[in-house]
């Protein structure tokens, strides 16, 4: 008889999110829907703001951020769907596969959407807004996934309990949108900085405040989400 | 005003208020459960005549008694209301915070109803202080919203708490109610210092447009015994909603004709422990 | 596995009772299940069979009472207890659009088996998939579907297997297979519980049985 044994919850971690990404690249075509949205969203605030180009500009951190914003509302929705059908994640805790695995998977699998996605967008905004990335790519990157990875988190744990209420379209942005505040904040912040300079040397605050936002979130995600899917 | 006419304002309230919130949370012992047979209604009265005396004195306080200030005039007066209200809705999301974290370490329906009392009432404390900041905003800045850091965290915080009600009312499961809820309660609790701390360092950025908040030593009696009269509005409006939202948990999670006849007592919410 | 007498029973369930919402699936329920034994589930669409399924294999925890499984509380050392038991339900917990043989490789790595790889393809071909393993699971049908839900189920080669409507969307063949894979199941000792409507089937399984009537225990 084939005996299992426990694996480690970093072995666990890497099957899930191989998984997660697996699905992710079978149903492609969703993924492309969304790349289309987000450029979809970053071309119309050059529409709603006006032909103003150096508003445009000064604004480029901004719009960028919320592009991604809206597109992290469509994907974290959807990292849960698709364990719904079929009730996969009664299959996976009762694998059993460790809750807090669970979760680092989702909110990581998340994190490398978004940074893809936003990856994608930048030379789009670059182009679109007639910007250009002073402080060089590096800064530019890091501020990408530290962004990402401060929506993730919470969007993860929010997700997994929006998907199993009612209304949960409009209850996970409802409950997102104020928690990451400070982080669109920052990342937006830091993003107009990399992009136009640094001459006061205000970068390092910012970056310290969506480190600090990624730490107590993905914390406070790793303790509180087996409380979220157990029952 | 003779000092001793103020220490006895000053004690007086206090004590006034401390009563009353002993005497609130002796009530919502005894008198909130649904099969509670004791008859609170002379507590009750005594309680609301209490809070409308000292909203009285408050006000006359507020209004008659303190002076002018010397930049601002009579508008500055609308702080006696807005910081109470203020504080009054900070006091409740600690409370809410504290109920999220013991629902997690022990379910009990108790600590449920509770968790949702407070939100709601912080919400209402936090939305009415929140309106007259703006109201106060436009003869001070001449504009209702200037995106002064201290409404603006307030304003995050009171959308926050409209989203933690909102899960409230979208998810049927009592057990799974109480368990997300609180999971995002303690969530929104964390976030308030970040958004207080990254709304003021964007705003400080941009400009330095500090609230006055310094209260002339004057000042500080008619705001403290109108902070005590809200303490005790604080305490009947939790201590109803308290009761509503107990009798809402007993109907849901032990409506008896749902029971067959002899199924079990699970009246006792000690006794359901959400794994 | 030989019953012996210190052995804790294969299931025992103390006064569960279990409240969806308003509504109470199971009510006062006490049961227990000697070693050795396989117990059929009966009882109407409602009854409370599903729900008690799910206690056991521990996707929910009773609202009042305890379950035991080999006398493993099923809150206290859930983790133990998902070692131990696996569930066929109505849901598969198969992923649509991965494969039948991904599908069954992500749970054998979870279960860090030595060799996801072989044990994938042995369990495929057991249960008749063997050429459809590279089609995606959504191009299945309801007896396919059936067929790798049990795969899984072996995969995790639990001491107690629970099965809920096992013969459900199988063509006449399938049932046979069903009933052949159940049989090997208890030849090699694994506690069978089962739910059905085919009581016949049931019945030639499984030596106990327990009827369900508005989620309480009542004589058949």
């Amino acid at each position: 008889m084939r005996r299992s044994r426990p694996i480690s919850l970093l072995k666990a971690v890497v099957v899930l999110l191989g998984k997660d990404l697996l699905i992710e690249w079978r149903t492609r075509a969703r993924l492309n829907a969304l790349i289309f949205f987000s450029l979809a969203t970053l071309l119309l605030f050059s529409f709603a703001v006006g032909p103003d180009t150096k508003l445009l500009a000064r604004n480029a951190g901004g719009y960028l951020w919320l592009a991604l914003l809206f597109a992290s509302v469509l994907a974290l929705g959807e990292s849960f769907r698709v364990e719904q059908e079929n009730l996969t994640l009664d299959g996976l805790r009762m694998a059993p596969a460790d809750a807090r695995a669970i979760f680092l998977s989702k909110a990581l699998g998340n994190t490398v959407l978004l940074v893809g996605l936003g990856a994608l967008l930048i030379p789009v905004m670059i182009a679109l807004y007639g910007v250009k990335v002073t402080l060089g790519a590096g800064p530019m990157l890091g501020i990408l996934a530290l962004g990402c990875m401060a929506v993730a988190a919470p969007g993860t744990v929010y997700s997994a309990i929006a998907n199993n209420a009612r209304a949960r379209d409009v209850l996970l942005p409802l409950m997102l949108f104020p928690l990451i505040i400070p982080a669109l904040l920052a990342a937006a912040k830091a993003t107009t900085l990399v992009l136009q300079g640094d001459p006061m040397n205000q970068l390092g605050s910012w970056s310290g405040l969506l480190i600090g936002f990624n730490l107590i979130y993905w914390g406070l995600g790793f303790v509180l989400f087996p409380r979220v899917i157990e029952d | 005003m003779s000092g001793l006419m103020n220490a006895v304002l000053q004690y007086g309230s206090a004590a006034a208020a401390l009563v009353v919130v002993g005497l609130g949370i002796r009530l919502g012992r005894k008198w909130a459960p649904v099969d509670s047979q004791m008859d609170a209604r002379p507590m009750l009265v005594g309680m609301s005549v209490a809070a409308l005396v000292l909203l009285a004195v408050g006000g006359w306080l507020g209004l008659v008694w303190s002076p002018q200030d010397r930049e601002m005039g009579d508008v500055y007066r609308i702080i006696y209301v807005h910081v109470p209200a203020m504080w009054m809705a900070m006091l409740t999301l600690v409370l809410n915070f504290a109920c999220c974290v013991s629902y997690l370490l022990k379910a009990n329906w108790k600590t449920d109803a509770l968790a949702e009392a407070s939100a709601e009432v912080g919400l209402l404390f936090g939305g009415f202080g929140l309106v007259l900041g703006a109201i106060w905003g436009r003869p001070t800045w001449g504009v209702y919203w200037d995106w002064d850091p201290r409404l603006t965290a307030m304003a995050i915080m009171l959308v926050t708490y409209t989203a933690y009600m909102a899960l409230r009312r979208f998810v049927e499961d009592p057990d799974k109610r109480a368990v997300w809820s609180s999971v995002v309660g303690i969530i929104s609790f964390a976030n308030l210092p970040i958004v207080w701390f990254s709304v003021k360092w964007w705003r400080s950025l941009h400009q330095v447009q500090s609230t006055p908040k310094t209260v002339d030593p004057e000042m500080a009696l008619s705001l403290r015994v109108n902070a005590w009269a809200f303490l005790i509005l604080l305490t009947l409006f939790l201590l109803h909603r308290y009761r509503i939202a107990l009798a809402t948990r007993e109907a849901e999670v032990a409506l008896p004709d749902a029971l067959p006849p002899d199924a079990p007592a699970s009246r006792d919410g000690n006794s359901t422990e959400v794994a | 596995m030989e019953a012996s007498p210190a052995a804790p029973p294969a299931l025992a369930l103390h006064d569960v009772s279990k409240r969806y919402g308003r509504y109470w699936a199971l009510a006062r329920l006490s049961y227990t299940l000697p070693q050795g034994r396989s117990l059929l589930l009966t009882g109407h669409n409602g009854s409370g069979k599903t729900t008690l399924l799910r206690l056991v294999a521990t996707a929910h925890s009773p609202t009042h009472g305890q379950v035991e499984v080999q006398g493993r509380d099923t809150v206290k050392e859930r983790d133990a207890v998902r070692r131990e038991v696996a569930l066929l339900s109505h849901a598969s917990f198969l992923y649509e659009d991965l494969t039948a043989w991904q599908n069954l490789m992500v749970l054998a790595r979870l279960l860090g088996l030595p060799s996801p790889e072989d044990a994938s393809g042995e369990l495929l071909t057991k249960v008749g998939l063997g050429r459809r393993s590279s089609s995606p699971v959504r191009q299945f049908s309801a007896g396919m579907r059936k067929r790798l839900a049990i795969a899984r189920l072996l995969m995790k080669a639990p001491s107690l297997a629970l099965l809920d409507e096992p013969f459900g969307e199988l063509d006449p063949a399938g049932i046979q297979d069903m009933e052949r894979i159940i049989g090997e199941l208890k030849d090699s000792g694994v506690t069978v519980v089962l739910a059905t409507h085919l009581i016949e089937q049931g019945l030639s399984l499984c030596e106990e049985r327990l009827h369900l009537q508005e989620g309480r225990a009542v004589a058949a």
